[in-house]
């Protein structure tokens, strides 16, 4: 392609290929500046405006979603969402994916995913009280699948529990389109007092630039260009790339964490900001950029790990535990006196200054390695509008109606195969730490009170959390498939009795130069407004994850929806994921009553017994959806219900059989007409156990509610009975879903 | 009047301020001590609380056995005072040598974070004297190093002078005789991997710790529990 004046030479094109701009690219970054750039503003703009940073191909379509509500009082955009929770308190959220970094080094990939997230949130302000991460992978018959797994859960472990922040669970799933590309998506939490709430800004001409933390090394070096933004070939060639992911450090981190509250606590910094990807390039220009100031930055006072580091090396390292304050000249005696009681290193590294303009100084005074207008970073990114396309054999999949495949010859059995016990996942996470765990692992949403250390006393207020995504559901329909994904989040944090409040999200997809994977983002983003709107959530963060393909083939789009709800009173634990003998049965949403027809689109029941994934998605009726959370929200929280639990994987069979296994108490239920509504996945449906004394009440309030109800059978017993179809002893089918995990990763 | 508590914050503990809000959920007073204190403030009994102090760094508590309080705390236990160390405070204490034996890492290689059921065995403990012996007791255990191990002639003797303060029921980390806890000779110095303060409220799904803590108020301000 011939370069124009305003283009750099043909040398210089070829190094900003290698650091992954295009032609196109490096040309806008001349006309910005006027002249060619070098080599280390080259190396800087290639990491902010990296896909991963500049969100250059999702950008466009994001703006779709519904973000405002009277709560919110940090949309997306910033380092995480804020809502208000009531009392003063306010509640910070954000999800991220680490999938490229766990695919090639799965611990330390995992571990600094928890390490970058817990980062964004104490940078609002805000301390973090719970984790969830969503994890995916490919089957576990697979020993890399199983060497990745291991890994990812051990690096979340690992450093999650040590850095001392609670692990609420979240989800596992397996499937195929993983097997090379995983994906290990964090969500964290976190809450301070309202008025505490402080934004990266740096302002005041002359005020410090303070970096907080480890040293600066070499790894990390093109984390969010290389390997973030880029799909993966074969796995020798890969194995190059781990230089490109970070090692974490928990122990520097807890530091970091307790310095930089107190710091905070005591009003002694102005802005603060968190390094993660494109490290001390972006955390620099992005304060300057919020605060309208320019900066000076001085590469020789950063301190280095190892000698002979070239300016572009420390400028884009994504080495962790590092945080960016700053601070007026005269507090800065007092902080370094906080951090070094936490041991944590302070060193002033640049200065604000007045225009507009970041430069990069070789040292204090010294010659000026770079100079660029510090907004363009990242306001002047690529915005693409990239070509879509409806995949070609899309119509064909939706047209194979999995309704045709054979009858299970025993119910039963399949059901088994379908059970999967998440507790080898979460029992190695510290899901107890800060006291507040009401509901653990495992059940529907995690369920935290709202307190910690120096906050307002939030009066018995508390959180329920729960992450969700389903890449069949989505590969099939990414609209509809994403608008079932929010729903049953929504529905999820209803059964722990909470008012769902706002949504994160992280959109996991393939390589936006695939024209396919860009209909499928624009789908995507559509279903989650839609249903957003519809069920009145703003959405208050995100994060996109693109290229995670591997040998040219794209994953499943798998959008996973955070969901936050809020509990006004917990005064009574929810009734959990459970049966009590003598209680009623009782589904509520039965969708075979509005005329729809029950299918097996999409179902896991498809693609484990017959590795098919065709079909129709059941349909969704948002408005009706919007209902039933509703009356199970008011039905746990005026503690009428004994049991409660989403149907969701698996369909009404699996939601049962967990019910049943938690409890250890067995059920009969009749009237299931056979395999498809036995394991089709219809939304917007609950099984409850009702005491029978509660029957009448919990019927009649559906009745006003709008909303269908219908008595399957009830509790009690040792075995779990779907009359024509299934007929187990709970001790048998415990020991085969407590076992499921465990014995996949010890073949014989 | 109620006993004051001290608690020891070294960097990188992560389970000071639950220590804290236990103690005063059940009357009592407790106050955080910096790591780097070179005596502790008037208080009835330390605790060393759970985490990862110092990173875990070399090994649990082979670093947090330096820091400066620590010389104040052996003092205490020397003069009698009731030293209690829950999970990685149980490390330390093994480090620092004012109980036998070592933590090392669990049987099965994995870190487990569950609630288990434990076996008072002795109650000639700060931490238990006025229990049941025998009672059974539901309490979380969060720990990667919990596997309890000393030589056979400490096993005996420990045996012998009734220091297995609890045992678990159903042995979950490959611990020596599934001991979960142990004091010292006097009984004024008690480790336990399991943690005692995340079972204080029923609302989060066990109350049994409330007992173990009470028994430690009493025995701090020197009146035996009711």
């Amino acid at each position: 392609m011939p370069l124009g004046a305003n283009n750099v030479s043909a040398m210089d094109a070829e190094l900003a290929r290698a650091l992954g701009l295009t032609d196109d690219e490096a040309g806008a970054v001349c006309r910005i500046l006027g002249r060619e750039p070098n080599h280390l503003e080259l190396a800087m703009y290639a990491v902010m405006w990296s896909e991963h940073c500049s969100y250059k191909s999702s950008r466009r379509h994001l703006r779709r979603l519904p973000t405002e509500a009277p709560h919110v009082l940090v949309g997306p955009g910033e380092n995480a969402g804020v809502i208000d929770a009531g009392d003063g308190v306010a509640v910070a959220v954000r999800i991220e994916s680490h999938n490229h970094p766990s695919a090639v080094e799965p611990y330390q990939g995992a571990a600094t995913g928890v390490g970058g997230i817990l980062r964004d949130i104490f940078t609002m302000g805000a301390r973090p009280i719970a984790l969830l991460d969503a994890i995916r992978f490919g089957p576990l018959d697979d020993p890399r699948s199983r060497w990745i797994f291991e890994g990812v859960v051990s690096g979340i472990s690992g450093y999650g529990n040590s850095v001392g922040v609670p692990n609420l669970g979240g989800e596992v799933a397996f499937d195929d389109c993983y097997a090379e590309n995983p994906l290990v998506n964090v969500l964290c939490l976190g809450v301070m007092p309202a008025e505490r709430l402080v934004l990266g800004r740096a302002e005041g001409v002359g005020n410090l630039a303070v970096l907080l933390g480890s040293s600066t090394g070499r790894d990390g070096i093109g984390g969010v260009s290389v390997l973030a933004s880029a799909g993966f070939g074969d796995a020798d060639a890969d194995a190059g790339k781990r230089p490109s992911v970070q090692v974490g450090d928990p122990f520097e981190e807890k530091r970091l964490i307790e310095a930089c509250l107190e710091l905070l606590d005591a009003g002694i910094v102005v802005g603060i900001q968190d390094l993660g990807g494109a490290g001390l390039t972006c955390a620099t220009s992005e304060t300057a950029s919020r605060g309208g100031v320019g900066m000076d930055v001085y590469v020789s006072e950063v301190p280095q790990r190892e000698p002979g580091m070239a300016p572009f090396e420390v400028m884009t390292s994504e080495s962790q535990e590092r945080m960016l304050a700053i601070v007026a000249p005269g507090s800065l005696d007092q902080v370094r006196e906080v951090c070094a009681r936490w041991e944590v290193r302070a060193s002033v590294v640049g200065t604000v200054t007045p225009g507009a303009r970041l430069r990069i100084l070789d040292r204090p005074g010294g010659e000026v390695l770079a100079d660029v207008p510090a907004a363009s970073l990242h306001e002047d990114a690529p915005l693409y509008d990239r070509p879509m396309a409806r995949p070609a054999g899309l119509d064909a999949l939706v047209a194979a109606d999995p309704a045709r495949l054979p009858a299970p010859k025993d119910c039963g059995e399949d059901l088994l195969d379908l059970l999967v016990d998440p507790a080898w996942v979460y029992r190695q996470y510290d899901h107890q730490l800060f006291l507040n765990t009401v509901e653990p692992p495992g059940g529907d949403a995690a369920v935290v009170r709202l307190k910690a250390p120096g906050l307002p006393g939030a009066g018995g207020r508390a959180l329920a959390i729960s992450t969700d995504g389903n890449g069949r559901w989505c590969a099939l329909d990414p609209r509809q498939g994403t608008a079932m994904v929010v729903a049953e989040a929504t529905l999820n944090v209803a059964c722990a009795g909470a008012r769902p409040a706002a949504v994160v999200n992280c959109l996991n997809l393939g390589n936006p130069e695939h024209p396919e994977v860009m209909w499928q983002l624009s789908e995507v983003i559509d279903g989650m407004s839609e249903a957003c709107t519809a069920l009145g959530l703003p959405v208050i963060g995100g994060n996109v994850s693109l290229y995670n393909e591997s040998r040219g083939r794209d994953i499943d789009p798998t959008p996973v929806i955070g969901v936050v709800g809020l509990i006004d009173h917990l005064d009574r634990r929810p009734p959990g994921v459970r049966l009590v003998p003598g209680g009623r049965l009782v589904l509520l949403g039965d969708a075979g009553l509005d005329g729809t027809e029950p299918s097996l689109g999409g179902s896991l029941w498809a693609l484990r017994a017959h590795d098919h994934r065709g079909g129709r998605l059941p349909a969704l009726d948002l408005a009706t959806h919007g209902r039933l959370v509703d009356l199970v929200r008011s039905l746990v929280s005026d503690g009428a219900l004994a049991g409660v639990h989403d149907v969701s994987d698996g369909g009404l069979g699996v939601a049962l059989a967990e019910m049943a296994l938690r409890s250890g108490t067995g059920f009969t239920v009749g009237g299931v007409g056979g395999h498809v509504e036995l394991f089709g996945e219809a939304p917007s449906r609950v099984v409850a156990c009702v005491a029978p004394e509660c029957l009448d009440d919990v019927l009649g309030r559906a009745t006003s509610a709008g909303v269908a109800a219908r008595v399957l059978g009830e509790a009690g017993g040792d075995r779990l009975v779907v009359e024509g179809l299934v007929d187990l002893g709970v001790a048998g089918a415990a020991e085969a879903w407590r076992g499921a995990i465990p014995r996949a990763l010890a073949p014989v | 009047m109620s006993a004051r508590v001290g608690v020891v914050l070294f960097p990188g503990s992560n389970c000071e301020h639950d220590v804290v809000e236990a103690i005063h959920a059940l009357g009592g007073q407790a106050e955080i001590v910096w790591h780097g204190a070179a005596s502790l403030p008037a208080v009835d009994a330390v605790v060393l609380p759970g985490g990862f102090a110092h990173g875990d760094y070399l090994r649990p508590g082979a670093i947090a056995r330096f820091s400066p309080v620590m010389e104040a705390v052996r003092a205490m236990a020397a003069g009698g005072g009731a030293v209690v160390g829950i999970c990685n405070g149980f490390q330390v204490l093994t480090e620092a040598g004012l109980l036998p034996g070592a933590l090392q890492k669990n049987a099965g290689l994995k870190f487990i974070c569950t609630t288990v059921e434990l076996r008072v065995e002795s109650t000639n403990s700060v931490l238990t004297s006025g229990m049941t012996p025998g009672g059974i007791l539901s309490i979380p255990i969060n720990h990667f190093e919990g596997n309890y191990t000393c030589s056979a002639e400490t096993l005996a003797r420990l045996r012998d002078e009734d220091r297995v303060v609890l045992r678990y029921v159903d042995n979950p980390n490959g611990s020596m005789d599934a001991i979960a806890g142990i004091r010292n000779e006097q009984g004024n110095v008690v480790g336990l991997m399991p943690h005692p303060e995340r079972a204080c409220d029923p609302l989060a799904g066990s109350n049994d710790g409330a007992a173990l803590l009470r028994c430690l108020l009493a025995a701090a301000s020197g009146v035996r529990a009711a």
